[in-house]
């Protein structure tokens, strides 16, 4: 919408006593390409508008016109940072149409893959929060462990970013022999890392302090929003669909769910559900998803690595959700088939979409630069909200 | 905090609103009913307020367009963290006129969600606070998830086909083999060499 339209019909003919500003589509804090209109009186937001769609890619069409595995590779771009989920959530979603048991073997390969994936994602997420909000050191030192991930999940599939790996059935290679120990030697590497993490910029008492009790999202709140991942655990919420409903390997899995407690402190302000929780829930989920690879490497099962799936897949008609813990939160891939060779419909209900929805109300009375602190903590990815 | 099953919550919305929801289809990997769309509010608000079912998230909102059946079915589904169940529902609305009640007042999410099935379907959600276009620009034409959608050839001048190189390439092929074979006397760095460096004409697409 054009700029004059859109103050005409958000802001209304008041405007003109406070200040219009245009942030993004190009701003370095937006994570990608997303405006954000922003009415203030001096540094204090009325309201910020978000306007998204610079993304849009059309890939639930581009899903009604190729065929089943065909789509597969366009799943990796509607999350470019946490990709093997958006693989894996399409893969279980067609897997369930089918009918078809994927072999013990892929289940631990679909978990280490993920959970690596997760920890990169979060590892992304939180050293561009802390570079957001002034902190630039932390960022190198994220990349620098995201960069061994990369490397790894590279020996695993042979691509960094758009992995492509999981498969209607199960994933598209086996593990290379050498693969376990290196991924040992770097997990031993990394549980020292979060430590050094958290004496570097979680427990450094400015970020603290900057973070606590700032932008709050009550649990009701964050539920009605459909908030969805850690932004919804860190409300206070002990919920995770892998615990809750859980598919693949992660029943075999003894791992905690970490939730918001208000970790930033009372005294310093700290409320269930602020920015410091969902800064500190990933901290915490970045342990969890490590003792789960450790888990699964130790219990790795012998076997198959694809079940048998018939070469041109055309499911009975007939429809099937699935629901999996991506790293933004709940992902649910919803396929309709009629029971050609292509789907009648895909449908990707991603986190972030969502979570960008709640910004408008949040904003009301915060400072313009804790919106920047406030899109970081919700780690919305572009493309995932446009898709 | 007991868990219902599908028929469990389906016979406890049949036994209250009768002939608006609709028979549990059968299960065809997920299981779901229809509400009548006129009703859909007061079902949604039922399914959020009633203690045991408490269905507090709405977890999706998408819509299938039906161009056979005239039909655009606007999917609901449901989720409940107390309970920790899940009901699948859709709303039959016309295709032509397009319009349905908006669940916005019961569910925050469902603006968004609800902007963006307006957007691609072209559903209309009364009751909306602020119906507008979410991912594609206001003045583009048409709702692109429709299956009988085509696209207008552009947006704003910027064309969104190109003629495939390939066929450039092939049509360029066969004029030059027209042309040796038509003139048979002109040697192989005659007449027919220059006429390669000079701009082609862009083919005809084959089939327009």
């Amino acid at each position: 919408m054009a700029l004059d339209q859109l103050v005409m019909t958000k802001f209304g003919d008041t405007a003109g006593e406070e200040m219009i500003l245009n942030m993004g589509p190009q701003h370095p804090s937006t994570h990608g390409v997303i405006n954000f209109v922003v009415q203030a009186d001096g540094e204090v937001m009325k309201k910020a508008v978000p306007q998204v769609g610079y993304l849009h890619r059309a890939i639930e069409k581009i899903g009604e016109i190729v065929t089943y595995p065909g789509f597969m590779p366009y799943t990796d771009r509607i999350d470019y940072l946490a990709a093997m989920f958006a693989n894996e959530g399409y893969a279980l979603a067609v897997e369930k149409l089918l009918g078809v048991t994927v072999p013990p073997r892929a289940q631990y390969l679909r978990a280490i893959s993920c959970e690596l994936n997760r920890i990169a994602s979060h590892l992304i997420s939180l050293g561009s929060m802390a570079m957001d909000i002034g902190a630039v050191t932390p960022f190198p030192y994220a990349l620098r462990e995201r960069e061994s991930i990369n490397d790894l999940l590279e020996a695993l599939c042979g691509a960094r970013l758009t992995y492509n790996y999981h498969r209607i059935g199960g994933v598209a290679f086996d593990m290379p022999d050498d693969w376990t120990p290196l991924c040992r030697k770097w997990l031993d590497h990394f549980e020292h890392i979060l430590d050094e993490w958290d004496r570097l910029i979680s427990f450094n008492e400015i970020f603290v302090e900057r973070l606590a009790g700032l932008a709050v999202i009550p649990l009701e709140m964050a539920i009605n929003y459909g908030l969805v991942g850690p932004n919804l655990r860190a409300s206070g919420i002990e919920f995770d669909l892998r615990k809750a409903h859980p598919y693949g390997a992660y029943p075999d899995f003894d791992f905690k769910i970490p939730f918001g407690k208000a970790y930033a402190g009372a005294y310093r302000g700290g409320v269930v559900g602020d920015c410091f929780d969902r800064f500190y829930v990933r901290v915490l989920e970045c342990r969890e998803s490590a003792s789960i690879v450790r888990q699964a490497l130790d219990k790795f099962p012998a076997g198959e690595f694809m079940a048998k799936v018939p070469r041109k897949i055309k499911p009975e008609a007939g429809e099937a959700q699935s629901r999996i813990e991506a790293a933004r939160g709940e992902m649910a891939y919803y396929v309709v088939s009629d029971g050609g060779e292509r789907a009648y419909r895909v449908r990707a209900r991603t986190g972030s979409f969502l979570a960008m929805g709640i910004i408008e109300e949040l904003s009301k009375g915060l400072m313009i630069a804790d919106l920047v602190a406030l899109i970081a903590s919700l780690d919305v990815v572009a493309p995932e909200i446009d898709r | 905090m007991s868990a219902l099953t599908f028929e469990q919550i389906h016979q406890r919305l049949a036994s209250k609103f009768g002939d608006a929801v609709g028979p549990l289809q059968p299960a065809k990997k997920d299981p779901f009913c229809t509400f009548a769309p006129a009703r859909i509010l007061e079902i949604c608000r039922f399914l959020k307020s009633e203690p045991d079912l408490a269905f507090d998230f709405l977890e999706d909102l998408t819509a299938t367009d039906h161009p056979k059946l005239s039909l655009i079915r606007v999917v609901y589904h449901f989720y409940s963290y107390p309970h920790r169940h899940m009901f699948i529902a859709k709303a039959e609305v016309n295709r032509q006129l397009p319009e349905i009640d908006s669940v916005e007042q019961l569910w925050k999410s469902a603006n968004w969600m609800e902007r963006e099935v307006y957007d691609l379907f072209g559903v209309h959600f009364k009751g909306h606070s602020d119906l507008r276009r979410i991912l594609l620009p206001d003045d583009w034409i048409g709702a692109p998830l429709r299956k009988d959608y085509s696209e207008a050839g552009g947006y704003r001048d910027i064309s969104n086909v190109r003629d495939n190189p390939l066929d450039l390439y092939l049509s360029m092929d066969r004029e030059l083999k027209a042309q040796q074979t038509a003139q048979p006397a002109a040697g192989p760095q005659g007449a027919a060499a220059p006429e390669q460096h000079a701009a082609p004409h862009p083919p005809a697409k084959p089939g327009a």
